[in-house]
């Protein structure tokens, strides 16, 4: 096999002679942007709904009358209690019976209605793509103008892994006719609600 | 290798039935006018276009910095990298991974880079059982064929394809047509084969120096649950995928999927710097196969600027109508026919004919490739090394001549009216001569040539 070095030389002997410098890029932030408004209108693009509420209990409801024939629930926040404890995983595939995943988001970014979560928010990675349905919790003061302000928020080194997830998961490849709930959850619906501690 | 022969190939998917054809072209056409609509919402839109083009330019002409700061990054975080120079050692190289962890079942999702590698049947014929994880790579995977777009891999399949496909080979009632529930079934197929894999493997759409964190960009999930939940992810990575900084990541991701398919972004845009928890592991292959010598073809090098949004395949007149196949290489389009023959120029020599150099593609390419011009640089390449087509050839020698002598073109004019009128239609639009004549009637030509009215309408005046 070969070796960096090999790699490396095969690179040189072929560089372009005239270098490209490194631009500036800019943030492309707008004045007055209303980023929760931003954020609702592009989640729903992408099938995804949001509420706003007081209290757990209230978005519990919302779920309960939303999928009434939820058995398996499993919380990465101690704020809900599942039926399901996370913290008894022993591994990722043992919550491909979960019907209803419930993670905080750690931000939400305006431009795209993503929000960001990482293995501290999951607890375990595999929560956020087995569960058929999820929902996320997201403090309406963490959410960030677009891709180039978001990037800027996150320390790559604190985690081995993020995602950000913009709604159910969805496909088109056959007959172009789009579906949602391809491989990972069927719906996503995001509860506006401050930590509370 | 034996000449593509692409003429044929398009015949055969035109002439397939009415169908097929008519469909692809407005699924395309859809995504297009899809991608037109997200671009014009962002005034920013062309700025960072070019912002995009300079950063790839200045990574590729830094290229071994970048790669080198990689790899130190990624091995700091606990990632095994490995190194390919073609595509035998990166195959043998995951295979040797796999078979160190006695990993016989994975799963895998969408990578580009194992398809231009053929990994598939290297893998399978040492006894590895493998699972595509996307929707449309599964579909190709279960047909035997090669993926015919690279965002859209079945786009050239309607749904009565699929439904009797599934119906074949996994067993779903063969009158079942409805997309959603075909999904279902598939959904429900793929399900227990996540759970039970010993391995998954990924591509990357971007692989970040400064951090040596690999982006990976899908819409179904699958690359997540591919990583998420076997204990070993193998990652391959051409070189040419390296941003420098993770704030370009901000410009590559509002470009991305606005260009593929005119959504914001793909619903996953999935960041990984290491491994999962104690007990797993996480390896890259990081492959060259061709690209560090692309990248000494001072005419050809820009081509790797490309991230693979298909923005040109689904704008190209050309290819909306011979679909993907007709190509018969992994990338397709009018991106295939500037990269495949840095592959094998004798294989793709027809390529690079395969195109009316409109222009479009290089219109809506996000990192502003100047895909158009390199077509033509293809075309003269080909002609030099004595590859382009004999037909072609001596054709475009002949209209040579006539265009030079004006008393030719005049007889020529006169030739084509008497021509057409005494060439009967079904040898106009015969399909082994004429692959595009289907669908489209040639506009009738006048008896009286433009000459021949001026003459009698201006010139005394």
């Amino acid at each position: 096999m070969s070796s960096l070095e090999e790699l490396l030389a095969a690179i040189r002997q072929n560089l372009p002679a005239q270098k490209v410098d490194y631009p500036e890029i800019p943030t492309y932030e707008k004045q007055g942007a209303n980023l929760k408004d931003k954020f609702i209108v592009n989640l729903g693009l992408s099938g995804g709904e949001s509420y706003d509420v007081g209290s757990i209990d209230e978005a519990k409801e919302i779920m309960q009358q939303k999928l009434p024939d939820t058995r398996v629930t499993c919380s990465a926040t101690s704020e809900w209690e599942g039926s399901k404890s996370i913290h008894d995983i022993a591994h990722p595939r043992e919550l491909e019976d979960v019907d209803l995943g419930i993670i905080r988001a750690e931000f939400g970014v305006a431009e795209m209605g993503m929000i960001w979560l990482t293995e501290n928010s999951l607890q375990v990675n595999s929560l956020g793509f087995l569960s058929q349905h999820l929902a996320i919790l997201l403090d309406p003061d963490l959410i960030t103008e677009n891709m180039h302000t978001a990037y800027r928020k996150i320390d790559f080194q604190a985690s081995t892994y993020g995602c950000f997830v913009m709604g159910p998961s969805a496909t088109a490849d056959i007959g172009a006719y789009l579906v949602r709930g391809a491989q990972g959850a069927r719906s996503l619906t995001v509860f506006f609600l401050k930590q509370q501690i | 290798m034996s000449k593509v022969k692409v003429d044929q190939n398009a015949a055969d998917f035109i002439y397939m039935d009415d169908i097929h054809q008519p469909t692809h072209d407005k699924n395309l056409w859809n995504a297009r006018m899809k991608r037109d609509t997200a671009a014009s919402g962002i005034p920013e839109w062309e700025q960072m276009r070019d912002l995009a083009s300079q950063i790839k330019e200045h990574t590729l002409t830094h290229l071994d910095h970048y790669v080198q700061q990689f790899v130190t990054e990624a091995t700091k975080r606990g990632v095994t990298v490995h190194f390919a120079k073609d595509d035998i050692e990166h195959n043998q190289t995951v295979y040797d991974i796999l078979k160190s962890h006695h990993a016989t079942k994975i799963v895998k999702s969408k990578s580009m880079l194992q398809e231009e590698c053929d990994m598939g049947a290297f893998l399978e014929a040492r006894g590895i059982e493998l699972i595509e994880t996307d929707l449309g790579e599964r579909i190709q995977q279960l047909s035997g064929e090669m993926p015919s777009h690279i965002v859209m891999p079945a786009i050239h399949k309607t749904t009565a394809d699929v439904a009797e496909l599934f119906a074949r080979t996994i067993g779903t009632d063969p009158n079942e047509d409805d997309p959603k529930q075909l999904t279902e079934a598939m959904r429900n197929n793929a399900r227990p084969k996540f759970l039970e894999a010993h391995a998954g493997l990924t591509g990357a759409n971007f692989a970040i120096a400064e951090t040596g964190a690999f982006v990976v960009c899908t819409n179904e999930g699958n690359a997540d649950l591919t990583a998420s939940i076997p204990p070993l992810h193998i990652a391959s990575i051409g070189i040419e995928k390296i941003l420098p900084k993770t704030k370009d990541l901000g410009l590559f991701i509002r470009l991305l999927s606005r260009s593929a398919l005119g959504t914001p972004a793909t619903r996953y845009t999935s960041h990984f710097m290491g491994p999962r928890e104690s007990g797993t592991e996480m390896h890259i292959v990081l492959t060259d196969n061709g690209r560090s010598r692309r990248l000494g073809m001072e005419d050809f090098w820009r081509s790797l600027k490309c991230i693979r949004c298909g923005a040109c395949m689904n704008t190209c007149p050309v290819y909306r109508r011979s679909g993907g196949l007709a190509y018969g290489a992994t990338y397709s389009g009018p991106i295939g026919i500037i990269i495949d023959p840095t592959f094998d120029e004798s294989k793709f020599s027809e390529l690079p004919f395969h195109s009316s150099l409109c222009g479009s593609c290089s219109e809506v390419c996000p990192v502003r490739i100047n895909i158009a011009e390199q077509i033509g640089l293809w075309r003269q390449r080909m002609v030099n090394i004595n590859e382009s087509s004999k037909t072609l050839h001596y054709a475009f020698g002949a209209v040579e001549k006539v265009f030079a002598n004006p008393k030719l073109f005049r007889l020529a004019e006169k030739a084509a009216y008497y021509g057409m009128k005494l060439t009967p239609n079904w040898l106009l639009y015969h399909k082994k001569l004429n692959a595009w004549g289907k669908h489209r009637e040639l506009p009738e030509i006048k008896k009286e040539t433009f000459r021949d009215w001026y003459i009698k309408n201006r010139l005394k005046k």
